[in-house]
Order: C-alpha cells, then structure tokens, then sequence
C-alpha cells in the first residue's frame, strides 16, 4: 500500500470518471459488498461448507478491469472468486447457490466457493491451487491469439501466488509469444498469514516481476476504482496492439480474514481500521458521487436497498433451492456417466 | 502425562523431535508465524526461531526441492505441505529425487525427510482439500507412506519418520484431529515403521484399514459384536513397506477380510492388500475379500459428501456378506 498511498499523499492527477461511471463503479462495488457480507452470514450460519474466501476491501480492483474490458475479453483467477463472477455479469443466485452447495449454483453444487464458472460470461474459474490459474490464462490468451479474436485473457492472482515457478513459466511463453494477457498481481499483502515482505524478495516492486522477460508493469492504487480502470486501460490496449503481455500490480487490502477461520495473528486491528478508514474503495467513491452532487445521500441510499434485495433474493434462493441429489456423484466424470 | 488429541500429539512430536535433535529444521507455508492452518506447529517459532521454523513462500515445488536438499546435507527437515491437494505440484521433486536420492547416488547421498500433510475427507471441503492420494505415493518405491490415526501413533509414528533415514510421506487423517484424545507419553520414543497395529483382537472377521476410517470400522466391529461377531481390527498405520506378516496372521485366523478406505476403489491400496491376500494367503480364506472405499469420482462438496464417504452400513453390509458367504 505504501507506493499507492504516498501516491496519493503528493496529490497526483487522479484519473477522473463520467457521472456514469462513478455510479456504475459504486453499484457494482457495493454489490460485490454486500453480497460478500450474506456469504459471510450464511457461513456463519453453517449454510455454506468449506472454505469461503471473501473479497471484501478488494472490490476497485476487478470492478475496475471489468470497466477497461470489452466483450469476448475473458476472466480467470483463483479461489477469492466470488467478486470476479459478480463483476462478469453471473447471477448473484447461481453464485450463492453454489456456494450453499445447492443444485441451482453454478456447478450444481458440487464446486463449492472455489470452482465456479460460465463459458457465456467468460469466466474460466474459480480455482483453487494457487497459482494454478496463471499458465491456464496464459492458454486462454494463446487461443485468442491463434484465432485472432482480438480478445485479451485477464489473469488475476494474489501477491503470494506470484511466488509459484508456474507464474514464471507462463510470463515467458506470453512474452516470447507475444499472448495477449495482463497478469493482475492482487497484492492485498498477505499470503494467508504471510505478510509480503517475509515472504517475497523485492516485494515492493512484485509489478516488476516480468520485467526479464520484457513484460511491461507498474502498480497502480488497487483501493482507487479510477487508477485501477486506467492502469487496465492501458494494459488492455498494449495486449490489443499486439505488443504481447502487461502486468499490472494492484495494491488492496483485504478486510476479513483469509478464509473464514483465521487467527489474525499477523496484523493488527489498527492495521485493519485504518486501511478501512482512510482508504475504502466504496467510500472514497461515496465522497465523491456526492461531493460532485452526481448523486444525493437519498439515491444512494436507494442504490443499496435495490442492492440489498438483489442479494436477499440471492440468499433466499440459496437456501431453499434443492440439493443436489446423490445420482450426481456419478455424472461430470466422463461424457457417459460410469456405473 | 498430557491428555492430547491427533492434532496435539502431532505438536508435542514435533517440539520433541526438534528438542532432541537440532538437525530437525520445520518448515512450510505460514508453519510459522501462523502456526500452520490446522495449528499443527503452533508455538513452534516460539520456542525454536524463525530460522528452525521457517515461514516458506508459496511454492511447493520449491521447498520440497530444498528439502532434499538438506536432506542431502544430512537435515531433517520436516516440510508441511497445507493440503493434501496441493503436493501434487511438488510430485517431481518427490518422486524423481526425493524417493530415488539413495538408490540414484548408491547410497552417497539420502533423504531424511518427513513431508506431512493433512489428508482426506469430511471437512465440507472441496476436492484437494479432501482427497485421499495415498496410493499414488505408495506406488513408489523408496518411499515410506505413514498415517497415523490416534494420538499415541501420531506421536510416537511422527518421530519414527523424522528419525527415519529414507523420505516419509506422513499423512495425517484431518477429520479425525480432535475426534479423540489419549494420555501420550512425552517421552520421545518412536513406534515401529514397519508394522500394523492390531488395534482389537477377533476370530470371525478382519477388518482392515487406516486413517480417519478407523472410527467407522471400529463402530462396525461394536456393532458385529452385539450380533456375536468377534471381529480384529487392524490399523494398518504404514502402508509402504506393508507389514503382511500382521495381515496374513490374522486372516489365518479368521479367513474373512473386509478392507476399508476413504480413497477412489480403483487403484486405492486396498487393492494391494486384497492382491496379497489372493496370491499368498488364498488358501486361508474362507470367503471373497471385500473393499469398501470411495467412490471412482472425485470428492464431491458437502451435500454430497457423505454419500462418497464409506459408512457404518456399508461396512457391516460388507462384513454381512463376508461372513455369510459359503
Ligand atoms: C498450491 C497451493 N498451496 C497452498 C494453498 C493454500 N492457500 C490457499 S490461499 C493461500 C494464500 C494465497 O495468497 P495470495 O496469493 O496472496 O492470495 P490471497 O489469498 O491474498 O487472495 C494459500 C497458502 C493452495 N490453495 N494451493
Ligand atoms: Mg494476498
């Protein structure tokens, strides 16, 4: 946080949104919000099994690449899934579903928080072995490229992930084959319990991480709804004019926990409620929208209970939709279901 | 004498071990400062410093590859790896060095390594959280594949390993860290490698099997003997090198065998045992082995899960049939 937050200190020239996009940039931000609040209730309330890794402080970075895409442009990331399927236009009752473990979720309720995804919407996962996604991305840019579509492969993963050789592998074949990909380090500073700096070397420069292999990066203020979207801009328009591969490092915090259980032993509250305070990606956009009286507190207010409801009716669906039943243990395995 | 579960038995070993022996270097994905994600080496950073107990990157290739390495400079290094799951992207190193270093250098160089990893279902978690691969590893000669399944065998079983002069893949059955508890004896003395443990004693029926699937099988052999049934139960604890002599002595007595694991049916051990049953103790047997085990699909999430899960009724289903079989 400490570039992107000195960044700001000195007063750069912010990029600026349209009155359109800052409320579109809320909507989607506060959506993302409140449904990772309900994912966090209902495991609370022992509706979902597993692991369930919530996004929350995070929600400027993906909200931001998804405004600087375009359509054919395709998403993968790792486990801390729930705000890209969001971002890509799934339904918010197919995400919970799933993450209730019921019939109606993306993966019929067999995938869980970690393994969702829709071909229609472009969202290959969803996966959960941490780095895992990044050669797979890096697949998805060679497809594009071979068939000339001129889509790009957003490849998102965490600052931890970025320490995995796979990572490596795949920033050499982009570059030597010039794939259209931008690899999105999430850097919300810890791995787990890992806190970046014990765990990375030159862990202040991660977007520097392709620079021996020629990939362009930089870092950009992930918690900043409008840096995030022009550094994507930029990516998405190098990767479009053939150049190959852009990283870009967004530094983000993420609030809660790892996953659900977490013993919080590697920062502290105050850490925590000052990167709440002072940098909050829904109200630093908030201050704005109204500041340049784009929107009254009254419409915002109306935006989150129109939100609210979206993700009640999510919750709802998701806990009374049918389970799945146990013929399905025998189906997904080959095209012919085995005995 | 402390009363400990599977998860506090596999912490007291550890601190033993590292106690004892300062060639035991602990290391592993937020090991540290976390205490591992089930806390399996809580307090260990503690007591011993962040260079015995180190906080690795993200990298299982990596610090698999490094522990042989030290294995090689005569360390013992005691490796976690978070999930079972996630040893698959360290497999080359396991498989192609770490098991072959004795046999590849002709005993130049060894690998006293312990890689531990928590393994199996029943947590509500998604597939690599949840499978049960101890096949795989024990395909694989040079290797020792280890699963403890109480508190007193994961203590004394856990310093076996880490005495162990070969690489030991020390799986511990998750579902059942805190499912018991035992006075252990901190006292530092390991249990044998090679041997099955006879954890009770019967003469109509052997039920076989290891890991968290010791509680079902145990529960079906109450429930055979409010039936008159006497059955032995073995836990067989080390799979690679197998203990037959164990197996085949008591399938002597009894002539019925049903074996029992979480793991996919197909090319799980159970196989392997049934397989030396019908080539060495064919004659003993009174009826067809039996293998009750998971389904050949992948782990499904929690709804699911308990229909994948081998259970009390399908294990006296087995039993049932094995014993009335003519
Ligand atoms: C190969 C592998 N190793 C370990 C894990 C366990 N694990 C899950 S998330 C995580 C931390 C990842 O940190 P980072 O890449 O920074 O992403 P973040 O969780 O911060 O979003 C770890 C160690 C895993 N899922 N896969
Ligand atoms: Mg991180």
């Amino acid at each position: 946080m400490a570039k992107a937050a000195s960044k700001r200190a000195v007063k750069t020239k912010q990029p600026t949104f349209t009155k359109e996009q800052e409320l579109k940039a809320y909507y989607n931000m506060l959506m993302i919000r409140r449904f990772e609040e309900k994912a966090g209730q209902l495991y609370g309330m022992g509706q979902i099994g597993g692991f369930c890794h919530l996004y929350i402080g995070q929600e400027a970075v993906v909200t931001g690449v998804q405004m600087a895409m375009q359509d054919g442009d395709q998403m993968i990331t790792s486990y801390r899934d729930h705000g890209h399927m969001l971002a890509c236009d799934m339904d918010p009752k197919g995400v919970m579903a799933e993450l209730t473990g019921r019939s109606g979720g993306y993966s019929k309720g067999k995938g869980g928080s970690m393994h969702m995804f829709s071909r229609e919407k472009n969202f290959y996962g969803g996966h959960g072995i941490v780095g895992a996604q990044v050669p797979i991305g890096a697949g998805l840019a060679f497809a594009n490229k071979y068939q000339e579509n001129g889509a790009v492969s957003v490849t998102f993963f965490g600052e931890g992930a970025a320490n995995q050789g796979q990572v490596y592998e795949s920033f050499n074949m982009a570059a030597l084959w010039k794939l259209p990909v931008i690899f999105v380090i999430e850097n919300n500073g810890y791995a787990m319990g890992t806190a970046v700096k014990r765990s990375a070397a030159k862990s202040e420069e991660l977007y520097n991480r392709g620079s021996v292999y020629g990939i362009p990066g930089m870092q950009a203020d992930g918690m900043d709804v409008r840096a995030v979207k022009e550094a994507a801009a930029n990516a998405f328009d190098h990767c479009r004019s053939g150049k190959g591969p852009f990283i870009i490092e967004m530094m983000t915090y993420r609030y809660r926990g790892h996953s659900m259980s977490d013993p919080a032993k590697y920062r502290s509250k105050e850490e925590v409620k000052k990167m709440r305070q002072e940098h909050d990606p829904i109200e630093q956009a908030k201050a704005r929208i109204l500041e340049e009286k784009i929107a009254t507190e009254a419409d915002l207010k109306a935006t989150d209970a129109a939100i609210r409801k979206i993700v009640s009716e999510a919750a709802e669906f998701a806990q009374t939709n049918p389970e799945p039943d146990p013929s399905e243990l025998w189906t997904d395995i080959y095209l012919e279901a085995g005995e | 004498m402390p009363e400990v579960d599977l998860l506090q038995a596999v912490n007291m070993a550890l601190t033993k071990a590292m106690e004892t022996d300062d060639r035991v270097i602990v290391l592993g994905e937020d090991v540290g400062v976390d205490g591992g994600v089930f806390r399996a080496t809580n307090g260990l950073i503690e007591r011993f410093g962040a260079e015995r107990v180190r906080d690795t990157p993200l990298s299982e290739a990596g610090i698999t590859g490094l522990s042989v390495g030290l294995a090689a400079q005569d360390f013992r290094p005691v490796l976690e790896i978070q999930f079972m799951g996630f040893i698959y992207p360290a497999i080359d190193q396991i498989i192609n060095h770490a098991s072959r270093l004795r046999n590849r250098t002709r005993g130049r160089l060894t690998c006293p390594m312990v890689l531990r990893a928590p393994f199996g279902g029943g947590i509500h978690a998604p597939e690599h959280h949840s499978e049960s691969t101890e096949a795989m590893f024990a395909h694989i000669p040079g290797l020792r594949v280890v699963i403890p399944s109480s508190p007193k065998r994961a203590y004394g079983l856990l310093l076996a390993a880490i005495e162990n002069p070969d690489p030991v893949v020390f799986l511990e059955p998750k579902r059942i860290y805190h499912v018991q508890k035992e006075n252990v004896e901190d006292d530092g003395k390991a249990l044998p490698l090679d041997r099955c443990f006879v954890l009770r004693e019967g003469s109509d029926i052997t039920l076989i099997t290891w890991g968290a699937m010791i509680v079902e099988t145990l529960a079906g052999a109450d429930q055979l003997a409010e039936d008159g049934v006497s059955a032995e139960v073995i836990d067989v604890a080390t799979l690679t090198p197998l203990d037959t002599d164990t197996i085949f002595s008591s399938v002597e007595k009894t002539g019925r065998c049903v074996i029992v694991h979480e793991a996919a049916r197909t090319g799980g051990f159970g196989g392997e045992i049934a397989a030396r049953l019908a080539e060495d103790g064919l004659l003993s047997l009174l009826a067809p082995v039996k293998r009750v085990t998971g389904y050949d699909t992948v782990i499904p999430m929690p709804r699911l899960e308990h229909h994948y899960m081998p259970s009390l009724d399908r294990i006296l289903t087995a039993a049932r049939e094995v014993l009335e079989y003519s």
